[in-house]
C-alpha cells in the first residue's frame, strides 16, 4: 500500500489539530477559573480573522520582517511532521532525527528573535533577548534528554525510538523518568507557558514571547500564532512518541485498521496532555524572569544526570 | 602536487617581493596571492579526491648535511586545501579592502609571506623546517597585527601575542627534542619509527598541547587571541582566525595522532576537558563582548574548543581500540575545521565590510545596515546561521557528527570518561545554544533596527570585489550543509591515514544521507531537509496568497502606543546581553552593574557601568606577571655588581654544572 496518503495526512493533521489543542487548553483553564470560556473553535476563528486583515508594517521594517513568519512556520511545520503521531512508518519522520529536530526549532526561534529586533523598538528587543536567554538553557536541556534516549535505543531517529519503546521491555528506568521531567520543563518553557511566560498576559513588561511579536499584524501575526499552536502540539506529540508510544502503528501495519487505533490513541494522548497542561497552569504562579534560569538550569542538570546514569550503567 | 606547491610558494615569494618594492601595488600582491592559493587548493583537492600517494622531497637547504624534508600526505593535503581555499577568497577581498587601509605598505610585503609560511608548516617533514616555518608564520602575523600600530591597544595586543607565540614555539622545540631522542634525528619518519616510553610520550603530549594549543587559542592559553586577531586589518583577521588557528590544529593533530605513537586513554580525558571548557568560556566571553571583531575572535576560541572535543574523543576511542568510532570523531573534528574556516572568514570579511562602510567596530554605534548594505547583510546572515550550528548550513553538520560521537562515548570502558563525555556533550550543547544567542545579538544590533550613529545612517554598500568573496564563502557554507558527502569523501583518506584499521569512515553515507555508523540507525539528510522546507514553504506561500488578505500598509511602529523616533530607545547589544550577564556573568566573570544616578535637581546625565573580570587573566596571568616583576626587581641588584663578584658567580656556575655532569654520569 502506498504511504503517500498517510504522509499527507500527517502533514495536514499537525496543522489542523493544533488550534483545537490550544482551544482545549484555554477551555480547561477557563472552567477551572469558574468562567465558561470561549468555544473550542475560537482559535480557528481568531486565525481566520487575522488572515482577513491587512498587514501593518513599520517604516523601519526590512524584508526579513516580512519573510520570517513564513520561514518560522515552515520550520515548525516540518519539525511537527517529523514527530511520529499515529504511526512510526512514515517517510516524513525519517527526514531528520531528534538532534536535527531540536536544531530546526532552533532555526525557527533564531528567525523570530531576529524579527523582534528588526523594527528597532524596545519591546521587541526585550522579548528577543529574554526568549534567547530562555532558549539558551532549554535547548541544551533538550539535547541532554536526547542523549539519554539515544543511548538506550542506540539511535537518534524518532521512529526507531518509538518502536524501541513499544517493542522492548524497557521497564521503569530512573534515567527515563528524569528525562521525562526535564523534557516537560523544557516544553513549558519553549511554549511560553506559565510559570515561564504567560501567553494571555496584558502587561507588556512581563511578556517574553508576546513582546517579541508585538509589531506583527494581519497574516504575519496569524502565521506566528499558528506556529506557536503547532509547536505546542509538537511538544505534546514528542513526549507521547518517546515516553508513551502505545497505540501507534508501525511501517508493517500501515493501513486503515491501524490508522483508526493510531489516531484514536493519539487523540486521547493529546486531550490528556491538554487537560493536564490546563490544570498545571492554573495551579501555579508565574515566575520572575530571572528565576527562569534556575528552573531551566534544573531541567538541564536533570538531563545531564539522566545521561550520566545511562553512560555509566551501559558499561556494566 | 609538489609542483603545484612549488609554483604556489614561488608566486607568494614574488608577491612578497612586489609588496616590498615600495609602491602601492595592491592588485599585483593580492592577485598573485589569490592565484597561488587557488593553484595549491585545486591541487590539494585533486590529490585528496583521487587518493594520490604521499609525495616527499628533500631540498639542500637548512641545516648542513640534513637538508629540508618536505612531504605531502593526505593530512597535509586536507589542511592545504582548507588554508589555500580560504586564502584565495580572502586575497580577492583584499583587492577591494586595501583601498580603505591607511598604511598598506605595512601589510603588503608580509601578507604573502604569512600565507607561504602557513603552507610550509603544513608540508614540513622534519622538525627544523616545521619550527622555522612555524616561527615565520608567527612573526609574519605579528607584523600584520602591528599594521595598525598607531593604536595603543594594537601595540599591547602585539606584545602579548609575541610573548605567547614564543612560549608556544618554546614548548614545541622541547616536544620535538624529546621526539628526536638520543639519536637526534630531526625528520618525522625517524620520529614515527622510534618508540617512546610512557613518560616521554606523556611529556610530548603535554608540550604539544601547550605549544599548538597556545597558537590555536585553547583555554587558558587563549588570552592573546581576541586582542591580536581583532587588531589586524579585517582580511588579515580573517586569515588569522579562520586559517592560522587551523594550522595550529594541524600541528596538534600531526603530533598527537601521527608522531608520538599510540595514545593513552587519559590524553582523551585531558583533551576533551580542555575542549569543553574552551568552547563554553569562549562563547560566554563573546556574549559579553560588544566590539564586533573581538566578539568574532572569541567565537574562534569557542569553535576551536568544539574541534578539540572531537580530537579528544578520537584520542580516547583510539586508545581503547574503538577505531571506527575514533574515525567518526576525527572526521567530525576535521569537518568542523573546514566549516569554521569558511564561516569565520565570511564573518570577519563581513565585519571588515561594515568597518569600511561606517568606520565603526563598536556594535553600540551601528544598526539598520540591512537597508544600506543588503548584500553584505545576506552573506553575514548566512555566516551567522552557520556558526550557530543551525540547519541547513555546514556548522550544523559537523556539530551533529560530534554529537553522534559523544552518544557513542558510552562504549568507552573507563569510568572517568563515562562521566566526562556526557558532561562535555552538555557543555557543547550549551555552547551551541549560546552561540545562537550571540549571533541574534550581532545580526539584530548591527544589521537590523535603526541606525545608532550618523555614520551608520550614511553607510553605503561596499564594492563587488568585497561582496563576491563573501558570497563565495556563503555558497560553500550552504553547499557543505546540503551535500556534506562532498567533504566526507575528501576526509576519508585522512581518517584512514591517522587511524589505520578504522576501515572506511562513515561508510554508509551517500549523496542523500549522512550515516555516522550503521545505515539502520541515526542519519541526517541536509538535502531532504532543504527539499522538504522548500516544498512546504511554497505550499504555505501559495495558500496564504490565495486565502489571506494581501494588503500592506506602512504606518509608524506600534511599540505599545509610545513609539519614540530617537534611535537611543532601541535595545542595544549591552541590554540584549543583560539576562545572560545576570545568569552566567555574575559567577564566571564577577560581573557587577553600577548605576550612578544624579540627585534630584542635578542636570548631569546618569551613568550605568558594567565591570567584568576575565577569570583566566585574573587567576593565572596576573599572578604570573606579578611574580615575574617581583623576581625581576629582586634580581635587579645583579646588574650592578663589581667585576670580582661577576667572576665569582661565573666560577660558581661552572663548578655547579661540572658537579651535575659528574653526578649524572
Amino acid at each position: 500500500m502506498s504511504s503517500v496518503p498517510f504522509e499527507l495526512l500527517q502533514l495536514i493533521l499537525v496543522v489542523v489539530l493544533a488550534p483545537l489543542l490550544t482551544g482545549i487548553v484555554r477551555k480547561v483553564k477557563a472552567r477551572l477559573l469558574g468562567r465558561r470560556g470561549p468555544a473550542l473553535v475560537q482559535p480557528y476563528r481568531d486565525l481566520l480573522r487575522l488572515l482577513r486583515k491587512e498587514a501593518v508594517l513599520a517604516p523601519s521594517a526590512s524584508w526579513l520582517f516580512r519573510a520570517i513568519p513564513y520561514m518560522m512556520f515552515t520550520a515548525i511545520w516540518l519539525a511537527a511532521a517529523i514527530v511520529p503521531t499515529y504511526t512510526t512508518g512514515l517517510m516524513t519522520s525519517r527526514i531528520a532525527d531528534l538532534i536535527a529536530l531540536v536544531a530546526l526549532l532552533g532555526s525557527a526561534r533564531f528567525a523570530l528573535a531576529l524579527a523582534g529586533m528588526d523594527v528597532g523598538t524596545s519591546f521587541g528587543g526585550i522579548g528577543s533577548s529574554r526568549e534567547m536567554m530562555i532558549a539558551s538553557l532549554a535547548e541544551p536541556a533538550m539535547l541532554t534528554v536526547t542523549f539519554t534516549v539515544a543511548l538506550l535505543v542506540h539511535s537518534t531517529s524518532l521512529p526507531q525510538i518509538s518502536e524501541f519503546m513499544l517493542t522492548q521491555a524497557v521497564g521503569i528506568r530512573v534515567s527515563l523518568l528524569l528525562g521525562l521531567i526535564s523534557l516537560t520543563m523544557v516544553a513549558l518553557a519553549e511554549n511560553a507557558r506559565i510559570p515561564i511566560d504567560n501567553p494571555a498576559t496584558h502587561l507588556e513588561l512581563t511578556m517574553v514571547h508576546e513582546a517579541m511579536v508585538l509589531e506583527y499584524s494581519g497574516r504575519h501575526l496569524a502565521l506566528i500564532e499558528a506556529a506557536s499552536m503547532v509547536k505546542l502540539l509538537l511538544y505534546l506529540s514528542l513526549i507521547a512518541a518517546i515516553f508513551l508510544p502505545w497505540g501507534m502503528g508501525t511501517e508493517q501495519t500501515l493501513g486503515w485498521a491501524a490508522l483508526g487505533l493510531g489516531l484514536g490513541s493519539y487523540a486521547v494522548k493529546l486531550g490528556t496532555g491538554a487537560v493536564l497542561l490546563g490544570v498545571f497552569e492554573t495551579s501555579i504562579a508565574k515566575m520572575r524572569v530571572f528565576r527562569v534560569a534556575e528552573f531551566l538550569g534544573g531541567a538541564f542538570l536533570l538531563g545531564i544526570l539522566a545521561a550520566i546514569f545511562l553512560y555509566v550503567s551501559q558499561g556494566l | 602536487m609538489l609542483t603545484a606547491l612549488g609554483t604556489g610558494l614561488g608566486l607568494y615569494a614574488l608577491a612578497s617581493g612586489v609588496g616590498l618594492s615600495g609602491r602601492r601595488r595592491f592588485a599585483a600582491v593580492y592577485g598573485l596571492s589569490a592565484f597561488a592559493a587557488a593553484v595549491i587548493a585545486i591541487a590539494a583537492a585533486t590529490a585528496l579526491a583521487e587518493a594520490w600517494p604521499a609525495e616527499s622531497a628533500t631540498l639542500p637547504l637548512g641545516l648542513p648535511w640534513l637538508g629540508a624534508h618536505l612531504r605531502i600526505d593526505t593530512l597535509s593535503a586536507f589542511f592545504l586545501l582548507v588554508v589555500n581555499f580560504a586564502a584565495a577568497l580572502i586575497s580577492l577581498y583584499g583587492l577591494g579592502y586595501d583601498a580603505h587601509d591607511a598604511e598598506p605598505r605595512r601589510v603588503l610585503p608580509f601578507y604573502p609571506l604569512f600565507l607561504a609560511a602557513m603552507n610550509l608548516v603544513l608540508v614540513a617533514d622534519d622538525a627544523f623546517v616545521f619550527l622555522v616555518s612555524w616561527e615565520l608564520m608567527s612573526l609574519a602575523s605579528w607584523l600584520l597585527v602591528l599594521a595598525t600600530h598607531r593604536r595603543d591597544e594594537s601595540r599591547s595586543a602585539a606584545f602579548l601575542y609575541l610573548l605567547m607565540a614564543s612560549l608556544g614555539t618554546g614548548a614545541l622545540i622541547f616536544a620535538f627534542g624529546i621526539l628526536a631522542g638520543d639519536s637526534g634525528l630531526y625528520d618525522f619518519a625517524a620520529m614515527r619509527a622510534a618508540p617512546l616510553g610512557a613518560a616521554k610520550s606523556a611529556a610530548v603530549f603535554a608540550l604539544a598541547l601547550l605549544g599548538a594549543g597556545s597558537k590555536a587559542g585553547v583555554v587558558p592559553l587563549h588570552v592573546w587571541l581576541p586582542p591580536a586577531h581583532s587588531a589586524a586589518p579585517s582580511h588579515v583577521s580573517a586569515l588569522m582566525s579562520g586559517v592560522m588557528t587551523k594550522v595550529a590544529l594541524y600541528g596538534l593533530t600531526r603530533l598527537l595522532f601521527d608522531l608520538v605513537g599510540p595514545p593513552l586513554w587519559w590524553w582523551g580525558v585531558a583533551v576533551i576537558a580542555l575542549g569543553a571548557i574552551t568552547a563554553l568560556l569562549g562563547v560566554l566571553h563573546a556574549v559579553m563582548q560588544h566590539d564586533l571583531k573581538r566578539l568574532l575572535a572569541y567565537h574562534t576560541v569557542e569553535n576551536i574548543g568544539i574541534v578539540v572535543i572531537g580530537l579528544g574523543l578520537a584520542l580516547a576511542f583510539r586508545a581503547d581500540r574503538l577505531d571506527a568510532l575514533a574515525a567518526l570523531a576525527l572526521v567530525a573534528a576535521l569537518l568542523h575545521v573546514f566549516n569554521h574556516a569558511m564561516f569565520k572568514s565570511l564573518l570577519f570579511l563581513g565585519a571588515g565590510a561594515v568597518q569600511a562602510a561606517t568606520g565603526e567596530r563598536d556594535m553600540e554605534r551601528l544598526g539598520g545596515l540591512i537597508r544600506a548594505m543588503p548584500r553584505t547583510a545576506l552573506a553575514f546572515l548566512i555566516g551567522s546561521v552557520a556558526i550557530s550550528a543551525l540547519p541547513p548550513f555546514n556548522g550544523f553538520v559537523s556539530e551533529w557528527l560530534t554529537f553522534q560521537a559523544i552518544i557513542e562515548g558510552s562504549r568507552l570502558p573507563q569510568w572517568l570518561l563515562k562521566f566526562e563525555v556526557p558532561v562535555a556533550g552538555a557543555m557543547l550543547a550549551l555552547a551551541a545554544a549560546l552561540a545562537a544567542v550571540c549571533f541574534v545579538k550581532v545580526f539584530g544590533v548591527v544589521f537590523l533596527g535603526r541606525p545608532r550613529s550618523p555614520k551608520a545612517a550614511e553607510a553605503q554598500e561596499v564594492g563587488t570585489a568585497m561582496v563576491a568573496p563573501m558570497a563565495g564563502f556563503a555558497v560553500v557554507c550552504a553547499l557543505v550543509g546540503i551535500l556534506p558527502i562532498a567533504m566526507i569523501d575528501l576526509l576519508r583518506p585522512v581518517a584512514a591515514l591517522l587511524i589505520p584499521g578504522s576501515g572506511d569512515a562513515l561508510a554508509g553515507s551517500n549523496m542523500l544521507w549522512l550515516v555516522p555508523l550503521d545505515p539502520g540507525r541515526s542519519s541526517y539528510s541536509g538535502l531532504a531537509v532543504v527539499a522538504a522546507v522548500t516544498v512546504l514553504a511554497l505550499v504555505l506561500v501559495a495558500a496564504i496568497h490565495r486565502f489571506a488578505s494581501a494588503r500592506v500598509r506602512r504606518a509608524p511602529a506600534w511599540d505599545c502606543g509610545f513609539p519614540d523616533a530617537r534611535s537611543e530607545t532601541q535595545y542595544t547589544a549591552g541590554s540584549f546581553a543583560q539576562p545572560l550577564r545576570r545568569v552566567f556573568g555574575t559567577t564566571v566573570f564577577a560581573a557587577r552593574e553600577h548605576v550612578d544616578m544624579p540627585a534630584p535637581g542635578e542636570t548631569r546625565a546618569a551613568r550605568f557601568e558594567v565591570t567584568l573580570k576575565d577569570p583566566v587573566w585574573e587567576g593565572l596571568y596576573r599572578p604570573i606577571g606579578q611574580a615575574v616583576s617581583l623576581v625581576a626587581d629582586r634580581l635587579n641588584v645583579v646588574q650592578f655588581l663589581t667585576i670580582r663578584r661577576y667572576l665569582t658567580m661565573m666560577f660558581a656556575a661552572l663548578v655547579l654544572l661540572l658537579l651535575i655532569v659528574a653526578v649524572s654520569q
